[in-house]
């Protein structure tokens, strides 16, 4: 693998290698946490949090873990960050706390994070790795607020609606869109407008970059956190019916 | 136990709350590994099995943990629970039933990091169900996703002819319009149980 400058290794992951539209993984937080913007705000903060520490502390200590046992250690960094976000957010934002519910623990098996142990910082420095979190981070946090947005404005007419973790005045009700003369299409918010503005988003994605096609035209293996630990890629690809 | 109870949570598991399609759970193997039947088929077997086992461990360990006074290390011990439970499944199934091991086997180490076996996990904890009512909700949760990953198999079996997919559709965007529309008819079910 050839040298990168630190600052590649930080964009790396806003646009070229963005972990949602290009390597299609961490699809479910995604999906599930953009119906507004304000949730997709504080999924991808607390996701990148958890990215950042956990890149730190395995490239840190990735030299005295034995190899095969390297994906419990990771795991288990893993989830000791997100308990520790987990109760920092019911602590102090208790509202984003029960918002993001379920999803936040499932910050455990967010392909991102262990898919970037595994492939970044198992491999790389304490810095680099540092900035490969907060690239990824980033563009993961960017995605969600894309998404969030979109269906924000289509499903209720108004944008940043919310209570801005108990930091907003009583009165803020977001900025009106069209909330004023057409009343929101609230399918948006719902399941099928998650896959649908998905879809979209990635339309476009592919899109704007179809002469540079480095895009992914399927899903597979690539992207799996286990892709290079799995011996059984081509069976699996192929199905059971071997 | 009474028997409308067990009807009433796998039918909402299955249909009403089904997890790829009404809860963004496990939506990565969802539109990852549907490419062709049996392979949709071996992974919702798969992940029903784990499911069921999973929480067949992890829901005496929480409330062991709740008598200690650690509940909230909950995160870190189920994902540790359900990766040695995974692996601990993978070696016995390939010593003593290699014939399985040969169909499901392939499917299991890719189950450890799917968020719907801890997001069952979990839920059935949140939701403060008892031991046997857990089992038969992930059981259901299980049989939901096997069902959708078998209708959404069946559905990409059509559109392997991609040229009559615009351009920027084809490959993964095309797949999600139709976990969209997947989704907008299980929305039919909703309010099936007041």
């Amino acid at each position: 693998m050839e040298k990168k400058s630190k600052l590649s290794i930080l964009t790396n992951g806003l646009i070229k290698e963005n972990p949602v539209l290009v390597l299609v993984i961490g699809t479910c937080p995604t999906l599930a946490t953009s119906t507004s913007v304000e949730t997709a705000l504080g999924m991808g903060l607390a996701a990148t949090a958890v990215l950042i520490c956990s890149n730190i502390v395995i490239s840190a200590i990735h030299n005295i873990i034995p190899d095969n046992v390297r994906i419990p250690c990771y795991i288990t960094v893993i989830a000791g960050f997100v308990t520790i976000v987990q109760m920092l957010l019911q602590a102090f934002v208790p509202s984003l706390y029960s918002a993001l519910g379920l999803f936040l623990p499932l910050i455990v098996v967010n392909c991102i994070i262990l898919g970037r142990a595994e492939m970044f910082a198992g491999k790389n420095g304490v810095v680099d790795s540092a900035l490969d979190g907060i690239g990824m981070g980033l563009g993961f946090t960017l995605t969600l607020m894309v998404m969030g947005s979109i269906r924000e404005i289509l499903g209720t007419g108004t944008w940043l609606a919310g209570t801005w973790f108990g930091l907003a005045p009583s009165t803020w009700k977001g900025i009106p869109i069209f909330s004023n003369f057409i009343p929101g299409m609230s399918i948006m918010t719902l399941v099928p407008g998650g896959f649908f503005v998905f879809a979209i988003v990635m339309a476009f994605v592919h899109f704007i970059t179809r002469d540079k096609s480095k895009i992914k035209q399927d899903f597979g293996c690539a992207g799996c956190a286990m892709e290079s630990t799995c011996t059984n890629q081509d069976e699996c690809e192929k199905g059971a019916a071997a | 136990m009474d028997f409308t109870k067990i009807i009433i949570i796998i039918i909402s598991m299955v249909l009403v709350n089904n997890y790829p399609l009404a809860q963004f759970l496990g939506i990565c193997p969802f539109l990852g590994v549907s490419k062709d039947l049996e392979s949709s088929k071996g992974m919702g077997i798969a992940v029903t099995f784990v499911m069921v086992l999973a929480t067949a461990a992890t829901w005496p360990i929480q409330q062991l943990m709740n008598r200690f006074g650690i509940g909230y290390l909950q995160t870190v011990v189920f994902i540790l629970v359900i990766a040695a439970l995974v692996q601990l499944v993978e070696m016995f199934m390939k010593k003593s039933m290699p014939s399985l091991y040969s169909s499901l086997g392939i499917f299991l180490p890719l189950i450890t990091t799917n968020c719907a076996v801890l997001g069952v996990c979990i839920s059935n904890i949140d939701d403060g169900l008892n031991y046997f009512e857990s089992l038969i909700q992930a059981f259901g949760a299980g049989i939901g996703f096997l069902f959708a990953m078998v209708i959404m198999a069946g559905v990409r079996s059509k559109l392997e002819d991609q040229s009559r997919i615009p351009e920027s559709f084809r490959g993964v965007p095309i797949v999600l319009v139709t976990a969209a529309i997947l989704s907008l008819s299980f929305m039919g079910f909703n309010g099936m149980f007041s």
